[in-house]
């Protein structure tokens, strides 16, 4: 059990870990491009990126560092977020947990699933075509999303004042727009970014596989993780918020404040540097 | 039930008889003031103590049956209130005033009303006397005889908790002349008053388990009446709909000032608590000739009265305010938020230190104690 958990961790890890470029790339003027399978091929390119998780120096909060990143190579991602019919396929495949859903919605983005649902997908579509697919990384859906990103840094404040941090994150949160329409809508509805992908930042929020890791900012500057909760994982969208994995239906309440994302739905990326046969037998080792 | 039509041939021979509009008799030789209301959380200015003698204190509620949205989902509920919120407007006078009512109920709306003030004596509360149709007004006066918060509500025969539930209720708050004391006589003052009016809703559902709306409030009530029987509400609020006092809404304060809190529920128990407060001194039952509770973490609203509570805060934050039936209150909705701002003290709390790993030794879990059999 033990050894099982590490091995998941570290595999996490390698799946997470942020693969940060020094270099600057070479602007290519090809940018992106549509493949078949309505996958969109993105050059890699250098953004900005802020990192997820919480941060602390000398054990006081801080705003997560945003910095200069770079993807090892092109992503493909899917133009589109996997529909309720393609998610029915997985289903009646025996592939996926059934999650009710209106047949009039079959063409429109599947929501209400769970980060462990859309894995399920991910090892299903990867079983069926031998092609790695699997959820994006944060660094690899910021990227993606282009100029549909926004940054979640906080206002500054005197963090010897636990109470201030806490009142600007509520105001943060408050004053965030509400979707118009809950209902998923059809691909497209909020748009094609620069990137050639519709709807990123539309009213489905994504799962992503990065978990939550709690750092600490070194006085070098390195960054030490002194947690790591794969329980919960970043969910990307017109906001960046964080999810306990096995959430369908998102919402506030409580103590918190604000909008919650309006549905999780997903997309995947191809990961076609991977040997398939390679990943399924650590899957099942794991499993 | 009257139906539109008839109630509007009412009013045009309504019309026809009156030539001149109705004024109060003036029985009483005592000097008038006219009191504009303010919709909840708020409550109109008022004197905490006052040196003056009686007074006849004259309110106009306005019966607006309308539309509302309750909950982030976009959910639609045909509602009935006293002018236009939900709760109605907390009515504040002192004791040995005399409360004029007007109660106006338009031609616009479709269904008779009336009200039911549990602070008067007599009349069921002013229901026997107060029933107008769309299209009429009617004036009530009554004498506050006892002091503290009391519902009020409307009462229609064969339709009371219907129309209770979907909006017709609010507060009364009548203070001692020379205002609240604790338990010793000595004199208690807030700086600031909130009143938070908690509705118990049952909004009818369709066969794929979708909420279903309505034309007009007629239209849903049977459906309504249904799932009101079943005795779970669909949604537990306070202030007419999910979050109405959280985020942008959320009831602000300063660190040092005493917050008056009313809490009024006409149908259905409740359980207020403040996170991470407290209630300094409560009036649980809501009446200020009891002395007041010290030091509560929860305090019992029994359906169909109100309660008041004093607080002053001494931390800044945010605080939850929830009926501590935690199921009503994330799952339902009963959650409102104050924002205090304030000098933090680290004297009351201290993040000591912050989550990092465990420590190897005597604190880690895999090597403390071991509990025998």
């Amino acid at each position: 059990m033990l050894l099982a958990m590490k091995l998941k961790v570290a595999i996490a890890a390698v799946t997470l870990a942020s693969p940060v470029a020094v270099t600057m790339a070479p602007v290519t003027s090809i940018g992106h491009r549509d493949t078949d399978a309505g996958i969109t091929e993105i050059a890699a390119q250098t953004f900005q990126y802020r990192s997820a998780g919480d941060f602390s120096r000398n054990g006081k909060p801080v705003e997560a560092p945003l910095g200069e990143a770079q993807l090892t190579g092109h992503l493909k991602i899917m133009t589109n977020q996997v529909t309720s019919r393609e998610y029915a396929s997985c289903v009646d495949d025996g592939g996926c947990p059934r999650i009710p859903h209106e047949a009039a919605m079959a063409d429109r983005p599947m929501v209400g699933v769970s980060w462990r649902d859309a894995t399920a997908y991910a090892e299903w579509i990867t079983n069926k075509t031998g092609i790695v697919h699997r959820l994006p990384t944060d660094e690899e859906w910021t990227f993606a999303a282009g100029e549909k990103i926004g940054d979640d840094a906080l206002p500054l404040v005197d963090p010897l004042d636990p109470a201030q941090a806490w009142i600007a994150r509520y105001d943060v949160e408050a004053n965030r727009a509400r979707p118009g329409a809950l209902d998923p809508q059809p691909a497209g509805t909020f748009g094609r970014n620069r990137n050639g992908l519709n709807d990123m930042g539309g009213n489905v929020w994504e799962w992503t596989n990065t978990c939550f890791l709690r750092m600490t900012l070194q006085p070098t500057g390195a960054t030490q993780v002194t947690n790591t909760n794969c329980g919960v994982r970043v969910v990307q969208g017109a906001h960046r918020t964080y999810m306990t994995d096995f959430i369908r239906d998102p919402r506030t309440g409580g103590c918190a404040a604000g909008v919650p994302p309006a549905n999780l739905g997903f997309r995947l990326v191809v990961d076609d540097r991977t040997w398939p046969r390679l990943r399924r037998m650590i899957a099942a080792a794991v499993s | 039930m009257i139906t539109r039509r008839t109630a509007l041939l009412g009013a045009a021979i309504a019309a026809m008889l009156v030539v001149t509009p109705a004024l109060a008799a003036d029985d009483l030789k005592l000097p008038r003031q006219s009191v504009d209301l303010v919709a909840p959380p708020f409550v109109h200015a008022h004197e905490q103590a006052t040196k003056e003698g009686p007074k006849i204190i004259e309110f106009k509620l306005t019966i607006k049956e309308k539309e509302v949205v309750i909950d982030d989902a976009g959910t639609k509920f045909q509602a009935m209130t006293f002018n236009g919120s939900m709760p109605a407007p907390m009515l504040v006078v002192h004791e040995g005033d005399y409360v004029e009512v007007t109660l106006v109920n338009p031609d616009s709306n479709t269904m008779p009303h009336n009200v039911d003030f549990h602070s008067a004596t007599g009349g069921l509360g002013g229901g026997a006397l107060t029933h107008v149709n769309p299209g009429e007004q009617v004036v009530l006066r009554w004498k506050a005889t006892r002091t503290g918060t009391f519902v009020y509500h409307c009462a229609p025969e064969g339709m009371i908790p219907w129309h209770v539930v979907s909006g017709m209720h609010g507060t009364v708050m009548v203070l001692p002349r020379d205002g609240l004391k604790n338990r010793e006589g000595k004199p208690l003052r807030y700086d600031r008053i909130y009143y938070i009016g908690e509705n118990d809703l049952y909004v009818p559902k369709d066969a794929n388990g979708k909420y279903k709306s309505y034309e007009t409030p007629g239209e849903a009530f049977a459906d309504t009446t249904e799932v009101m029987r079943r005795l779970i509400p669909t949604h537990v609020v306070f202030n007419g709909r999910v979050g109405a006092l959280t985020g942008k809404n959320a009831m602000t304060a300063k660190v040092g000032e005493t917050v008056m809190i009313v809490h009024s529920q006409a149908n259905r128990d409740t359980r207020p608590h403040l996170i991470g407060g407290h209630g300094d001194y409560v009036w649980e039952t809501g009446k200020f000739t009891n002395p007041p509770e010290k030091d509560l973490e929860t305090w019992f609203i029994r359906g169909g009265s109100a309660g008041a509570a004093l607080y002053t805060f001494r931390q800044p934050g945010i605080y939850a305010y929830v009926n501590h039936n935690l199921i009503e209150a994330v799952e339902l909705g009963a959650s409102a938020h104050f924002k205090v701002e304030g000098e933090w003290n680290n004297d009351l709390m201290k993040q000591v230190k912050p989550p990092g790993p465990i420590p190897p030794g005597k604190s880690s879990a895999l090597e403390g104690p071991v509990a025998t059999q």
